[in-house]
């Protein structure tokens, strides 16, 4: 008898293609996501995007910036990239390395200031702070700065070691007061092949075009450190509740979708009742009735988020009162793309089961590529490019643009074209789908 | 309303006028050769059994299903165009409302649908309440309503913008008998009205009582037209039909029954007989072969003789 209960569950599940996929492919379409984000397992590491200012040009700054340059783990830039490849742009400076963070184009700058070289390690912190490495950051990236903190210890230990060894004699001298002669000569022969050494890296560093292989020891114990870093978050420094925009954007658009499949699903209930056949035998044709339900996803998705955000208003101190505008405009091409895309699955599918499946398999996996689940500079950069296809990574950068950046809305031009497009797109697509339910 | 149609070209065309309809869904054939012609101020019944073709000929007149090949004219115009679409209203099978609005909100939306507003929109929705009796229960969802209820409302939906011709595809399809008798006045209310109608059904007394001419269809295929007393004739001519349950080896009877000119159907055997006089002899035969007779009853011949008579099927099948 159990075996005959069985045997039909699996006879009904294997016919249930919908079940099916929801059983096992969106389990290991997470399972790899998750993988790939958090274990490190991927062919290609994570890169920080970071801007070396240098003002010092002393030899220990170069080596150091030559030292940041070789890892692997980051992407060091200098100067911003030029259009015309014939004439590089001007060396960054303080205030654009600050403006390209500001404008998230970078996560973190560093800015080795004039003076820097005269004493780059310092044990007790007994640099002045106008000497220090300056470490700006946008604090919606919280693993960045610590990546370029750890790094920066990291290239100056093994980009430098002569120097290194010259300031820690300093400091011997300072606190046990100096060596005998005899140690003192054996002291400066080593310091002097150590710099021989240093010489001809450089040499070599400077004939070897190869690119560097990444580091490994991104993932080591970066500790306190020797080289004294100012850090000083120059995006979000004033946010009382820093995060909030960024989880209102991202967990809203999320559910957005599922509710804008929901409602879209509207049509095949209609469709299954028969009074999808009855509306379309008055004077409603199908474009009418799906622009009647685009706009009313769009107005439905509107009104959520505008919960979403008002909520975080009022229990979390989120800043709405200067970012109107932007929010409607964001809120808008997000509802409109939101609904279109609902009514795009709705006319892809044949069944509110189905719809039921689809809708969760694409919406969570849109989710996670997307950034609403974490964000996106956690994960590799095959990922974050893949998270471009969705509509959650522009909505949610767009949001950021506003409430975290605090850009004018001539700024949000590509994340509104985009969402706009998107919505078109798929708005046209469903319409020629929509063809079915026309005539039989 | 429709000036397309009531255009004087349009105004002497027939409510509904099929020519050669033919539709074939992979290798079902629904519909073959079908032609047929509804007068003004008629009701024309589609008589068949499910699976007919009935809904797929609705259909193809409300322009939810492209033919083939063949012609389907409202009023002159085709179907599916915008004159055809708002001369007719469509009463389909199943209950195409929105079962969480109110009876209200749903004749208001439809009525909307349809191109009406403002104070027409209001009157005809207040009509159409009037006309379902469903004046007391119109702040109610439709999804709360009686199964009776929730048909009356169908109805008054697909005719809320007053249509000249009315179609409806088995309108009483699982209400009670005090419900459908409920429709049957609404209908012909419509009726007295001049509205012209096309009504399907595989109840012949449903035909019989609403119905000015009767179309039989089977496989998709016309297979007679004319009124009921026409259709009879035709087929019986001034014969009547006498049904008898004998007992006794049914497979000998079956055979007996064949070889007199009668049928067999669920154990009862029918025959037709010019004369009552010709009865006799037939039950002396039958006890002549030791055949026993149990149950012998004469009738006029109605529409489901003719369908037996025409397909050799009882129109339930």
């Amino acid at each position: 008898m159990i075996s005959a209960i069985v045997r039909t569950a699996i006879t009904g599940l294997r016919r249930d293609r919908a079940s099916l996929a929801l059983s096992f492919v969106l389990p290991i379409a997470f399972f790899t996501i998750f993988a790939m984000v958090f274990s490190g397992q991927h062919d290609t590491i994570p890169q920080v995007k970071l801007i070396v200012v240098d003002q010092d040009h002393t030899p220990a700054s170069r080596k150091l910036v030559r030292g940041l340059e070789s890892d692997g783990s980051l992407a060091v830039s200098t100067r911003p990239e030029s259009k015309d490849p014939k004439t590089p742009a001007p060396d960054f400076t303080a205030s654009t390395a600050e403006a390209a963070v500001k404008a998230g184009d970078f996560p973190v700058a560093l800015i080795i200031p004039a003076g820097w070289g005269q004493h780059p390690i310092a044990f007790g912190g007994g640099n002045d702070e106008a000497s220090e490495i300056q470490l700006l950051n946008d604090q919606s990236d919280t693993i960045a700065p610590q990546i370029v903190a750890g790094l920066l210890q990291k290239a100056a230990m093994t980009s430098m070691p002569a120097s290194m060894a010259g300031e820690g004699e300093k400091y011997m001298k300072r606190y046990i007061g100096g060596l005998t002669p005899e140690q003192q000569k054996r002291w400066d022969a080593n310091l002097a092949a150590l710099e021989t050494r240093e010489t001809l890296r450089d040499q070599e560093a400077k004939s070897d075009t190869s690119p560097v292989k990444p580091s490994s020891s991104a993932s080591s114990d970066l500790g306190g450190g020797f080289i004294p870093v100012h850090t000083r978050g120059v995006v979000g420094e004033h946010k009382n509740k820093n995060m909030i925009s960024f989880y209102a954007a991202a967990i809203g658009v999320m559910f957005l979708l599922f509710t804008a499949s929901g409602s879209a699903g509207s049509l095949l209930e209609e469709q299954e009742s028969g009074t999808l056949d009855r509306v379309l035998s008055s004077r409603v044709t199908m474009t009418t009735l799906l622009a009647g339900k685009l706009t009313f996803n769009t107005l439905l998705a509107f009104a959520q988020l505008t919960v979403m955000f008002l909520w975080g208003w009022a229990v979390f101190h989120l800043e709405i009162s200067g970012h109107i505008s932007g929010f409607i405009v964001m809120g808008l091409c997000t509802a409109f793309a939101v609904a279109a895309f609902g009514i795009f699955l709705a006319s892809m599918c044949h069944t509110r089961g189905q719809l039921g499946a689809v809708s969760t398999l694409l919406i969570l996996v849109m989710s996670s590529v997307g950034g609403s689940m974490f964000p996106r500079f956690m994960m590799p950069a095959a990922m974050q490019k893949a998270g471009l296809f969705t509509i959650n990574a522009w909505a949610i950068d767009g949001f950021q643009k506003v409430f975290w950046r605090d850009l004018p809305i001539s700024e949000l031009w590509p994340q509104v074209s985009v969402l706009l497009g998107i919505g078109i797109v798929l708005f046209v697509l469903s319409r020629r789908i929509a063809r079915r339910w026309e005539y039989s | 309303m429709a000036s397309a149609v009531s255009a004087p070209s349009a105004v002497a065309a027939l409510p509904v006028q099929v020519t050669g309809l033919a539709k074939r869904f992979g290798s079902l054939t629904a519909l073959e050769g079908v032609s047929l012609r509804l007068e003004s101020g008629q009701c024309l019944g589609l008589l068949g059994p499910n699976g007919a073709g009935k809904s797929t000929l609705i259909r193809a007149i409300v322009g939810r299903v492209l033919p083939d090949s063949g012609q389907v004219r409202i009023f002159g115009a085709e179907a599916s165009t915008a004159a055809a679409r708002q001369a007719l209203g469509w009463i389909p099978q199943e209950l195409a409302i929105y079962p969480r609005l109110t009876c209200r909100e749903n004749l208001v939306s439809f009525g909307k649908y349809q191109g009406l507003s403002g104070a027409r929109l209001s009157e005809q929705v207040a009509w159409c309440l009037q006309w379902a009796a469903l004046e007391e229960r119109a702040g109610d969802p439709a999804g709360k309503l009686s199964g009776g209820m929730k048909r009356r409302l169908n109805m008054a939906a697909g005719i809320i913008h007053k249509p000249r011709l009315v179609l409806m595809d088995e309108p009483t399809v699982g209400v009670d008998p005090q419900s459908r008798n409920r429709i049957f006045e609404m209908i012909e209310a419509l009726r007295a009205g001049g509205m012209s109608i096309l009504y399907t059904t595989h109840y012949m007394e449903e035909a019989e009582r609403l119905c000015d001419r009767i179309a039989i269809i089977d496989h998709g295929r016309i297979i007679a037209e004319g009124t009921s007393e026409e259709l009879v004739r035709n087929a019986f001519g001034t014969r009547s039909e006498v049904t008898a349950r004998f007992s006794g080896n049914p497979e000998e009877i079956a055979a007996w029954v064949k070889q007199r000119g009668g049928s067999m159907s669920e154990g009862t055997a029918q025959f037709t007989f010019t004369r009552p006089a010709e009865i006799a002899p037939l039950l002396d035969e039958a006890s002549t072969r030791g055949i026993g007779i149990e149950d012998v009853s004469l009738r006029r011949p109605n529409l489901e003789s003719v369908f037996l008579h025409l397909t050799g099927r009882e129109l339930r099948d």
